[in-house]
């Protein structure tokens, strides 16, 4: 069986948050027209709350790595870049670079400058090109038009992880999970890719004993739920964080949103630049004018250049509707 | 938005510019498509068949007129000093969707203003961060004087000098200087990037009575000011600016065309000599401003290249300050020469002091055909309604030669036309008088040497003339000069202007210009060409006469005609 069918069979799906099927992008890649093609891994983890990218690559570096070389044979490649997170880089680069020699395999180290941003994958493929680090305008997609315009393969660590797992037959369906926040046994995890959060919590021995609500997907970007909702599955980046109520009141978690995605906006469109800014002038009034502040938020995940502006809204959103109902509106 | 567009559908857009790449960064050309998501920028998507795009529901409405507010935000309002008051998206945005224009405190006070000599400027405090003004100086004119720096809401515009968090890098980089050719500004959607006015030094010259206050107007402007007033572009309104120069207060008022046949026939006669006496080729033309500045900081080693011919403003100011003053007996000091320009740069080069003639510089104030436009709005005269006046003498005559100066290869096509004279009739000079034999030879003498028009980036060829063979290039806009560079030796006479198409397409034209627009310029430009009575710089008698006056005065010869350039640091 080739490897395509091999991934198809596995059912995998893209582990960098946005859950697309690799099958569909490895076609893509394969099918576009360019005399040149490149592979980049994805290892930039950005987003607070999730480690599961560097866990892999401390513990199964073969089996990433390995993963990309099917990707850069598949595809006939040119070259391969590892776009690598400057902390991972400390720790890790002494045994990568053993592992990578006489390989297609490059080591790209994220700037520090990057930022959250620099995770976005065409802001990553600027970043290697070495222009200004911000999300390129969208179409063209990578798949076609990636580095220096040629068709380029993204994935994440996990991704090419499972890749030599279905390659081997060894996929079994596990991904990995990093719970963080107020809980005792904070790490990463893996485990069946279909346990409610709940399961998740208990089995990690994390279900807290106090009131709390969960983010899930990222602690800037993900998905607020309180304790009630905990009987589905995640998606996204697999990541959970547990929040106490008592430790963190509603201005205070707004607040560090907000902030975080301030100081992380690239600058380049006006509702993420200009509205996350206002929406903190609007944030720390003393009365709240909700009706803008919510106009702030549609306008974000309606008219975002990238994806990123448009998760902005998604944790505040989610909090208003799901932890903090009574005081909203 | 095109598709828009074209069926009467009209979209609102800041940071989209047909000249420059897409960016979809304002995100106020937002539609809403049946099927997706969100809403897309019309500016951005593609069109595809069976598309079904809504541009005015609920949702449309509600974030375009936010990102306006949010927008707005930006820019500090300095309406009332602000020549584009009367040309304002900003304001013509909020008026047609009502938006609350205080919505937000604005940000952006503290923000610096740079100037770049005395030519043009970027105001921080008014920029919107569309980043046309980048992508204009970068993508368009391959200067890249301009960067972002910073991100999210501390990003601005800076010139790359202003020290960065690289200074190490910046060292190594080669030096990068601005070269004034204001097309940041003619890109600029709100007039953040715009030139540094100096109309109200004008309009205080013009209330001086002890001082003869002299208007002369380019070759390009009367094919653009129209759209200033609501006209087509390309409407040719020579006798309208010649009156409204006269109800704003000036004295007299030349046209800049008689300079321009001045330029042709010095550039001409320089041309021939170099060619003949195997001096340094190819030659460069000279009479854009920019592109003097690009040689004399870029290429420095090229300088011998540039033809020593002065530019048509300054020739013909030089005129009004000697000749036409010896005429009116009036003293030059008491003469204030006043430009009306497409150009931004030659405010700068109005102030090169090398051009002093007794010590006197030849252009007091130039002015932009924006400032200009903004004064006769300012002082409520009716542009359209003026009756034609025809520009004063004796510096008022011009051929068809001089009109096309404002077009890319004009200035060449204008130099050829009279070398061709020269080198059938067997002369040095324009000035001598041709001999019935070489007469007849005249006859078969081109008028149009069509090869150098249009507007493709680079035109190329060869011309031959009386058994003589020039190999030509007209360079249309700064950003194409790279290749030619690299081949100099292929070349006899290169004409550059450093504006896409022209002076008709220079930073002080109106707003917008795009490229459509400076097609119809460029053809009203030919179309004053086709049907001048004289069409030949030597057949003007008048700068003839002018030039022959200067034969009899000895060294104010040399310094009415020529100039010199100077390395710049």
């Amino acid at each position: 069986m080739d490897i395509l069918s091999k991934i198809k069979k596995a059912n995998l799906v893209g582990r960098g948050g946005a859950g697309f099927p690799v099958a569909k992008k490895w076609s893509a890649v394969k099918n576009a027209v360019g005399i040149k093609k490149f592979v980049i891994c994805n290892a930039s983890e950005g987003e607070p709350g999730v480690a599961k990218d560097g866990y892999i690559l401390e513990h199964y570096p073969e089996k990433v790595i390995d993963g990309m070389k099917i990707a850069i044979d598949f595809l006939s490649a040119e070259k391969a870049y590892l776009f690598l997170n400057n902390n991972y880089y400390k720790k890790l680069n002494k045994n990568l670079v053993k592992l990578l020699k006489n390989s297609k395999i490059e080591i790209f180290v994220k700037p520090i400058n990057a930022g959250y941003i620099g995770g976005e994958e065409s802001a990553m493929l600027n970043a290697i090109e070495g222009v200004r680090i911000e999300p390129r305008l969208k179409p063209p997609f990578p798949t076609t038009s990636g580095l220096w315009g040629c068709p380029t393969l993204i994935n994440n660590v996990e991704t090419f992880y499972n890749v030599s797992l279905a390659a081997a037959g060894q996929f079994k369906n596990n991904r990995f999970y990093t719970i963080t926040g107020d809980c005792p046994n904070e790490g990463v995890y893996e485990l069946p890719d279909n346990l409610t959060i709940e399961k998740l919590l208990k089995q990690t021995k994390n279900y807290p004993k106090f009131s709390f609500f969960v983010q899930i997907g990222g602690n800037a970007s993900g998905e607020a739920l309180n304790s009630s909702q905990l009987k589905r599955q995640i998606n996204g980046a697999g990541s959970i964080a547990v929040y106490s109520l008592a430790k963190n009141s509603f201005k205070k978690v707004i607040k560090n949103w907000l902030n975080f995605f301030a100081n992380e906006s690239c600058g380049q469109c006006t509702p993420c630049r200009e509205g996350i800014y206002r929406l903190n002038e609007v944030f720390s009034k003393e009365k709240i004018d909700w009706e803008l502040l919510d106009s702030l938020l549609d306008n974000l995940s309606d008219t975002s250049l990238c994806a990123l502006g448009g998760s902005v809204p998604v944790p505040i959103k989610s909090f208003m509707k799901n932890v903090y109902p009574h005081t909203y509106k | 938005m095109q598709a828009a567009h074209e069926n009467g559908i009209e979209l609102p857009s800041l940071c989209f510019h047909p000249d420059l790449p897409v960016k979809a960064n304002c995100r106020v050309c937002v539609v809403e498509i049946t099927g997706r998501k969100g809403l897309a920028t019309s500016c951005s998507t593609q069109v595809e068949y069976g598309m079904e795009v809504k541009t005015d529901t609920e949702k449309v409405k509600r974030a375009r007129n936010l990102n306006i507010e949010l927008i707005f935000a930006e820019h500090i309002e300095r309406c009332p000093t602000c020549v584009w008051r009367v040309n304002c998206k900003l304001l013509e945005l909020a008026d047609k969707y009502k938006i609350e224009i205080t919505k937000f405190r604005d940000r952006k006070g503290g923000r610096k203003v740079y100037k770049f000599a005395n030519a043009v400027e970027i105001d921080g405090t008014q920029c919107i961060d569309c980043r046309n003004c980048v992508d204009a100086c970068g993508s368009l004119q391959e200067i890249n004087y301009l960067r972002l720096k910073g991100k999210g809401i501390n990003q601005e515009i800076v010139p790359v000098d202003e020290k960065s968090g690289f200074s190490f890098i910046q060292k190594k980089a080669d030096k990068i200087d601005c070269i004034y050719c204001g097309q940041c500004a003619l890109h600029c959607p709100v007039g953040a990037a715009q030139e540094q006015t100096h109309w109200h030094l004008v309009e205080k010259a013009l209330y001086d009575k002890s001082k003869a206050v002299v208007a002369q107007f380019a070759p390009s402007i009367r094919v653009s000011i129209g759209e200033e007033f609501g006209l087509e572009p390309g409407k040719i309104m020579s006798g309208q600016v010649v009156a409204a120069l006269k109800k704003l207060g000036f004295n007299y008022v030349f046209d800049v065309n008689f300079g321009a046949d001045i330029t042709t026939m010095v550039e001409a006669e320089e041309l021939l000599e170099k060619v003949k006496s195997g001096g340094t080729l190819p030659m460069f033309t000279s009479c854009c401003p920019a592109w003097v500045k690009y040689i004399e900081f870029y290429r420095p080693d090229l300088i011998p290249n540039l033809t020593a011919a002065r530019s048509p403003q300054i020739h013909s100011a030089g005129l009004i300050k000697t000749y036409w003053a010896e005429k009116m007996k009036i003293n030059a000091k008491k003469i204030i020469v006043v430009s009306i320009m497409p150009c931004t740069a030659k405010k700068f080069e109005a102030g090169r002091t090398e051009l002093k003639i007794n010590g006197n510089l030849p252009v007091d104030y130039v002015i932009t055909t924006r400032e200009l436009a903004w004064l006769i709005k300012k002082n409520k005269i009716d542009f359209l309604k003026l009756k034609s006046i025809a520009a004063d003498n004796p510096l008022g005559a011009s051929s068809g030669a001089a009109a096309i100066y404002g077009a890319t290869g004009g200035v060449m096509e204008s130099a050829l036309r009279t070398a061709e004279y020269l080198l059938t009739t067997a002369q040095d000079s324009v000035c001598a008088s041709v001999k019935g034999k070489n007469k007849l030879k005249l006859c078969n003498s081109r008028i149009e040497f069509k090869d150098v028009r249009g507007q493709s980036g680079i035109k190329e060829s060869l011309v031959e003339m009386a058994g003589k063979k020039l190999r030509i290039a007209a360079v249309n806009g700064i950003g194409n000069i790279a290749p030619i560079l690299k081949k100099l030796k292929d070349y006899d006479y290169i004409e550059v202007m450093a504006c896409p198409d022209g002076c008709i397409g220079g930073g002080g034209q109106p707003i917008p210009t795009t490229a459509a627009i400076r097609k119809k310029r460029l053809e009203a430009l030919y179309k004053i060409d086709a049907k001048s009575k004289i069409r030949r710089a030597h057949e003007n008698e008048e700068a003839i006469g002018a030039l022959k006056w200067l034969e009899s005065k000895g060294k104010l010869k040399n310094q009415v005609l020529y100039t010199k350039y100077k390395k710049r640091k």
